[in-house]
């Protein structure tokens, strides 16, 4: 009786949803598909390009390669330096990276869990660093960098066109976020269990690196994906401090140079095949870790 | 228990402090100074000029130029970016058969959107100088040639120019926001959207009345960064247009001129001033953002 004074039945009601909300289903696919094809287009473009001959790069864009021509990668590889600049990459953002988990763990760890005069100060110290833009720093930077290549006897290690002091300022520059990251994530852990190792005699330093880092451990993976992915495609503090010494440049610099100085007589289909060589490890890397990647990225803006 | 406490924390601190001090505060202080100064060459010594440099910057019309694509970046980036992200993380969550499930195959798009996002900025820069080419070895201008038109110059018109640029910046972040919002709107109750479908609501109405309220914390989020990466705006510009920044200063970005003015005019008092107006546009921004966006916020 009370379902006749419903206008409709339950099942009229989600066929009439389905009705209003249905074919809006394929509408979406396409829309999808359509940034699908934008996304990956170029990209797949890109690829084909690194096996054509110079000949096939300058004829139809849409063409296929007749052949494989596989000695553009090892043309890129040898003669562009890829290679080599891959390997600076690697050295780089490992080192870059370990440098700035450890300091930056400790860092926030200290000042997330240790009261003192001056505490609450250091911390907004590293946090201001979020706001300023990194170019206003660029000037000074560069002399800094060149002064310390002058201090006595690990000056020639640190100073302009060197690794070593690349990661230092890599290492200085990730603090901020690493420190605003992992403090906050150390605030969220509980107490008891470094209160119990402190009572069973272990040291600060000891809870901190067998207690309190492994109970810390998303929070560092997350941290730890954002900071190699910044550092690996950075592009702009490498251009200025490694300037004068090719052979020490990162991959993003060494890519950039092939297309921006070259001119006419650049071997373009080398240029294709180091695109390719760049893309490729992200590619992989990328569907492996997908999942960490999306949330390590995402992890500041949710914060 | 607290014995080696002091020690602990100086010990602790003391390296990151110290390069942190060292690389970040020390160039920034510097750079406040620097721009005072008429300061040149490696070797000239600076003289302090007082606001001489800033005076200049008043009347050179690169600069302002410059000025005005971060400011066009700055309203368009975010709008652009936010629009087609929000519209595609919709699609994605409640854009399934009856208007409330995810849509199906929405973790490839999601993989696929975001793949962008990994890939360095200037790798990326270099990709679309090549798919920009003005022949018909581009990829945008081949079938251009093909169908009987014109080529568009889309680096080397300097009309053209702008807008290249700002479709590489939307290319690239879009993924980063849609992943961003599906994150947001799997944090709304399902039955938020049910119960709006149920009383009637199609599907604007569910993304204008629904979705776009309960997301609008991690919108504002994105809207500050957006707004701070394209007054940030560096690499695109200076790898992919033509005479960094050009043709014609018509792409040209305050990044790229203090970059231009420190190292390839050497002057770097100059360029410290740019460097500092540039600090202001992203302070005033940031806090005027803060302010504008402040809404009540929607607890579920």
């Amino acid at each position: 009786m009370a379902s006749q004074s419903l206008p409709f039945s339950r099942s009229e009601a989600r066929e009439r949803r389905k009705a209003r909300l249905g074919p809006m289903a394929m509408l979406s696919h396409v829309a999808l598909a359509l940034w699908t094809i934008l996304v990956a287009v170029p990209i797949i473009w890109t690829f084909l390009a690194s096996v054509k001959s110079e000949d096939e790069i300058f004829g139809d864009a849409w063409s296929l390669p007749a052949a494989l021509r596989l000695d553009n990668w090892a043309r890129a590889w040898e003669q562009a330096h890829i290679g080599q600049y891959m390997l600076n990459s690697i050295v780089v953002v490992f080192f870059g990276v370990s440098g700035t988990m450890l300091l930056g763990a400790m860092a926030a760890y200290v000042l997330s869990r240790y009261e003192f005069r001056g505490s609450k100060a250091l911390y907004l110290l590293f946090v201001s660093g979020l706001a300023f833009p990194v170019y206003l720093a660029l000037t000074p930077l560069f002399f800094v960098v060149q002064n310390m290549g002058r201090v006595p006897l690990i000056g020639p290690f640190i100073g302009l066109n060197s690794h070593a002091g690349l990661v230092l300022v890599y290492i200085a520059y990730s603090l901020p976020f690493t420190v605003f990251f992992l403090a906050a994530f150390f605030r969220t852990l509980p107490t008891a269990v470094a209160e119990a190792a402190f009572v069973d005699g272990a040291s600060h330093t000891r809870v901190f690196f067998q207690i309190m880092l492994p109970m810390a451990r998303p929070g560092i993976v997350s941290i730890t994906v954002f900071n190699i992915l910044g550092q690996w495609n950075q592009y702009q503090i490498p251009l200025v401090l490694l300037a004068g010494a090719k052979d020490k440049w990162v991959l993003t610099q060494g890519i950039a140079d092939i297309s921006t100085a070259a001119g006419y007589d650049a071997d373009w289909s080398a240029l294709f095949a180091a695109l390719s060589m760049a893309i490729l490890p992200m590619l992989v890397v990328y569907t492996v870790f997908q999942r960490q990647i999306q949330a390590g990225l995402t992890a500041g803006a949710l914060k | 228990m607290r014995y080696g406490r002091t020690g602990f924390v100086v010990g602790f601190l003391a390296a990151p402090v110290l390069l942190y001090v060292i690389y970040v505060i020390a160039p920034y202080a510097q750079a406040f100074y620097i721009a005072l100064t008429n300061w040149r060459g490696v070797n000239a010594s600076p003289e302090f000029i007082g606001l001489e440099n800033f005076r200049r910057l008043f009347e050179d019309s690169v600069f302002w130029k410059a000025v005005g694509h971060n400011l066009l970046l700055l309203i368009l980036m975010p709008v652009l970016t936010l629009g087609i992200a929000l519209f595609f993380a919709f699609l994605l969550n409640v854009g399934g058969k009856s208007g409330m499930t995810g849509i199906w195959g929405a973790k490839f798009y999601r993989v696929v959107f975001f793949f962008p996002q990994v890939l360095a900025v200037a790798i990326v820069a270099v990709l679309f100088q090549q798919v920009f080419r003005p022949d018909r070895s581009g990829m945008l201008n081949a079938p251009l040639i093909a169908a009987g038109a014109e080529p568009i110059g889309f680096l080397s018109n300097p009309d053209v120019a702008f807008w290249s640029v700002l479709g590489v910046l939307v290319w690239q972040a879009v993924g980063f926001y849609v992943v961003l919002f599906s994150a947001g709107m799997a944090s709304v109750p399902k039955d938020m959207f049910e119960a709006a479908a149920i009383d009637g609501a199609g599907r604007l109405s569910l993304f204008f009345r629904v979705t776009l309220p309960l997301l609008w914390d991690t919108i504002q989020v994105g809207w500050v960064y957006l707004g701070i990466a394209a007054l940030d705006v560096f690499a695109v510009v200076w790898v992919m247009t033509a005479e960094h920044g050009g043709p014609d200063s018509s792409t040209t970005v305050m990044a790229a001129e203090i970059y231009r003015n420190a190292f390839q005019y050497f002057q770097f008092g100059y360029a410290s001033a740019m460097g500092v107006v540039l600090f202001f546009f992203t302070v005033g921004f940031a806090a005027l953002s803060l302010r504008l966006s402040r809404r009540e916020r929607i607890e579920f």
